[in-house]
């Protein structure tokens, strides 16, 4: 698989005038092309730093992220940005706020505001294109959100905890939901949640970090060979055998952590 | 069990009967209070209880006024007080739009200038006029200034945390949509701030008022301010308190205004 995001020994600290925080600590892994990479650990550990960092919305003091093998500072146009609420401006029609993107970039356009018009209809929004956020669902809103982040063409989506801020219910059906449109459009993504399952549902690959200062502790390859290519869907995946496996795993690695803390 | 003409339940046509009851009592109580008032000021000066020259009354106000406007002498001084006013309320929007932005934009501009401003603030503007008299000649300029000296700190200090308060999330929003600093404040600052922009102007619009009244006190040939001096002086106290009704008038108008202004734009801006 061709490797298209590298990170090179990642370390990060946050300074106040109290002190320092170090958040990350040699922070090295790479992302395939069209790989769905999930971050878990422990809240607080450094998992929305990791994904600023790669964002380039911070620098790290050591180490280099690189992307096609340029330093990523350079070629931020190319990663797309899921923030945990949707943040949909409410002076905005959903069709402007998906312009959002395009209009920051200059690169507003009659070809961007027919895509914008042919993605809120594939996602089921066309008909909400003129209307308040306030008038959608959490689940709609959230699908919004990720329209206005596909519209700029990311080679890497990053999503930050990005179903937290929704109850339950909504919450199955979102990630299935937008798990499946990832999966269709091959994007490559990184996402970062303190929630087990959802990461198992949605990753091919798990990477556990610890507390803090964070370290990649343990790595896990999902494989579900009980599942076909067609129904290998978030939801189906909560009811295959390898599940309950998986979570298991990954729960002893992070308490594990917490037993050591104590 | 529902109307079915209206789609209403006896419950709810109940709330809805004593809502419009309560507010129908409230206006007739205002209407009332407004009339008992005007009619025992009148009463008690055409009885000789309050002395009429010192007191004045509100057929010999009307009648002041309606000589006034018949030889056309009131309507300068109206046009004065009222130009005066939206000048330096229209100033004092721009300005203090402009400084909070900058203020916005640099941090540390802000933290150096913030003591100044709480200062100059805190200080009572009325004593500023007879400076501003001194160095600008007793002109309309010298009013103006005046008038957005009462208003301008507490605008600028005002919009500034309102500023600084809009959603830290939204903002990272425009960061990650690759956006600068410019696009943060033009796609989220400032639309965020609208409620408060215009509830800033609706303190501003009484505060410019005040500002322009004193300094027509000290420096002005004309204006309802200059008229309440100059009548306070003579004893024309007719004169004197039909100014002050004309005042209260003019600032109900100028705020209603903006309070109009304000609803069209809380329905396009606020959930």
């Amino acid at each position: 698989m061709e490797k298209i995001l590298e990170l090179k020994h990642i370390s990060h600290a946050y300074h106040t005038p109290k002190g320092e925080t170090p958040a990350l600590q040699d922070i090295s892994f790479s992302v395939g092309k069209g790989e769905f990479i999930a971050i878990v650990g422990p809240s607080g550990c450094g998992k929305s730093t990791l994904l600023s960092l790669i964002a380039g919305l911070l620098k790290p003091e050591s180490g280099e992220i690189m992307l096609h093998g340029m330093p990523v500072i350079d070629c931020t146009e190319k990663i797309g940005y899921m923030l945990q609420r949707d943040e949909l401006l409410e002076w905005r029609s959903i069709f402007r706020n998906v312009l959002l993107g395009p209009e920051i970039r200059g690169t507003l356009s009659a070809d961007t505001k027919e895509k914008a018009h042919d993605l809120l209809a594939a996602y089921g929004l066309g008909q909400f294109e003129h209307s308040r956020p306030s008038e959608l669902s959490g689940g709609m809103r959230q699908r919004a959100a990720l329209v206005r982040t596909l519209i700029l063409n990311p080679e890497i989506l990053l999503l930050d905890e990005p179903f937290s801020a929704l109850d339950y219910q909504t919450r199955l059906n979102v990630s299935d939901d937008i798990g499946q449109i990832i999966r269709k459009e091959q994007t490559t993504a990184i996402l970062v949640t303190h929630d087990l399952s959802e990461a198992i549902s949605l990753a091919d690959r798990i990477l556990v970090l610890s507390r803090r200062p964070a370290v990649i502790k343990y790595e896990l390859k999902l494989e579900f060979s009980s599942l076909g290519t067609s129904d290998d869907t978030p939801l189906n995946r909560r009811n295959a055998a390898e599940f309950k496996t998986y979570f298991n795993l990954i729960w002893k690695e992070l308490n594990q952590d917490e037993r050591s803390s104590y | 069990m529902k109307d079915p003409a209206t789609n209403v339940s006896p419950g709810q046509s109940a709330f809805l009967h004593s809502q419009k009851k309560s507010r129908q009592f409230i206006l007739a109580a205002r209407i009332f209070l407004f009339v008992f008032f005007l009619a025992a000021w009148e009463w008690t000066a055409s009885k000789e209880i309050i002395d009429s020259f010192i007191f004045s009354s509100p057929s010999k106000i009307t009648a002041c006024f309606l000589s006034m406007a018949a030889d056309k002498s009131i309507f300068p001084h109206l046009g004065v007080t009222l130009y005066e006013t939206i000048v330096s309320f229209l100033l004092v929007t721009i300005i203090s739009i402009m400084s909070a932005v900058l203020l916005w934009f640099s941090r540390r501009l802000s933290a150096i200038l913030e003591p100044y401003l709480v200062v100059l603030n805190s200080l009572p503007k009325s004593a500023l006029a007879p400076l501003l008299i001194v160095w600008l000649g007793a002109d309309r300029t010298t009013i103006i200034v005046a008038g957005m000296s009462v208003a301008i700190f507490g605008s600028i200090m005002t919009l500034y945390t309102c500023f600084t308060g809009a959603d830290g999330n939204k903002i990272k929003l425009i960061y990650t949509l690759h956006g600068n600093s410019f696009h943060a404040l033009s796609k989220v600052v400032l639309p965020s701030s609208v409620p408060t922009i215009i509830s800033t102007m609706k303190v501003n619009i009484g505060l410019c008022l005040v500002g322009v009244v004193i300094g027509e006190f000290l420096a002005a040939k004309e204006g309802l301010g200059y008229l309440i001096i100059y009548s306070s002086q003579v004893f024309k106290m007719d004169w004197l308190l039909m100014s002050i009704v004309l005042l209260c008038i003019m600032a109900m108008l100028l705020y209603q205004i903006i309070s109009l202004l304000e609803k069209l734009c809380r329905k396009y801006f606020t959930a």
